[in-house]
């Protein structure tokens, strides 16, 4: 069933802070079996310029997604998340996350399409600090495959 | 901000230097901690047939931060990356095996956007088993 367009523009309340911590940030990096200094060596950092270390271009989105969960789990969207995979994400940088960082993230819903069967969500994520001055937004593009669309299920997941 | 690679040493057509990342069940337990991604489809082979799936996969999330480090390797900062965006087109089918799975990311310089901000635009590859698992995966940069 095709979403209620009338969400189109909503903006979610700001999340709680989340705290960002060097260690965290660490084991984002290690995870992904990343080695550039700049995750985890404050000196290394400041070579490039940096107060502090930083965090790997995606390392967002764990925050940013859960935020988006507002919008999944809305009750009056009415959304089928056992149905949604994702499509697109993108990130735009107004600089690194660093350790210290309290990040709230105020999501709003940007587009609701409806294309052969599947809702297609747009979502953007903006991301401030304490001082409220926006650090990353996050654009996600969540879709929700139609029933008929059970059999490519396989090739699309890709979330 | 100091990437090492300098906006007026670089052209369009320019080649970053490639690389193949493995990926096995072991590194996808661990992005699922670190990533808090804790859907079945990346360690649950059970449950990934049981949704369709020909085996387990990788996140999707995992694969982008993959890819980008072609593009960081390269720059020496990761905070050149002022901007990244993907479509994911396929899955990382991940067997329980010796091997795992690999993903291969070639980039390459297509765009030079703006002469006084010394910002380029990489357009990214990235495949595995022979396909396409990203579309459109580009990086806006900003280059020393």
């Amino acid at each position: 069933m095709a979403l209620d367009q009338s969400f189109v523009g909503r903006t979610y309340p700001p999340t709680p802070p989340y705290e960002v911590g060097r260690e965290k940030i660490r084991e984002f990096a290690e995870a992904v079996g990343d080695t550039n200094p700049a995750y985890t060596d404050p000196e290394a950092a400041a070579a490039l310029g940096h107060p502090d270390v930083i965090a790997p271009p995606t390392f967002v989105f764990a925050i940013t997604f859960n935020a988006a969960r507002q919008v999944t789990e809305d009750p009056q969207l009415g959304l089928d998340y056992d149905r949604v995979v994702h499509g697109d994400q993108k990130f735009v940088h107004v600089r690194p996350v660093r350790p210290g960082d309290r990040l709230t993230v105020s999501t709003t819903i940007e587009a609701i399409k409806s294309m052969a069967g599947n809702d297609i969500l747009d979502v953007r994520g903006d991301v401030h600090d304490e001082a409220g001055e926006l650090v990353v937004t996050a654009y996600t593009k969540l879709v929700a495959r139609g029933p008929e669309a059970d059999a490519p299920a396989a090739e699309t997941k890709g979330a | 901000m100091s990437a090492k690679i300098a906006y007026a040493d670089v052209e369009v057509g320019t080649e970053l230097p490639a690389r193949t990342f493995p990926v096995d069940r072991e590194r996808l337990v661990r992005y699922a901690g670190a990533s808090g991604d804790f859907n079945p489809i990346h360690w649950n082979e059970r449950f990934a047939k049981e949704v369709g799936l020909p085996d387990v996969i990788a996140h999707g999330m995992f694969t982008m931060a993959e890819a980008i480090r072609v593009v960081t390797d390269w720059t020496g900062d990761p905070a050149a990356v002022v901007e990244y965006g993907v479509r994911f087109t396929r899955p990382v089918v991940v067997p329980d095996d010796e091997k795992g799975a690999e993903i291969e990311v070639h980039g390459k310089v297509a765009a030079k956007i703006d002469d006084e901000q010394r910002t380029v635009r990489v357009d990214l590859t990235v495949s595995s088993a022979g396909q396409k698992v990203l579309g459109m995966s580009r990086a806006v940069l900003r280059l020393a």
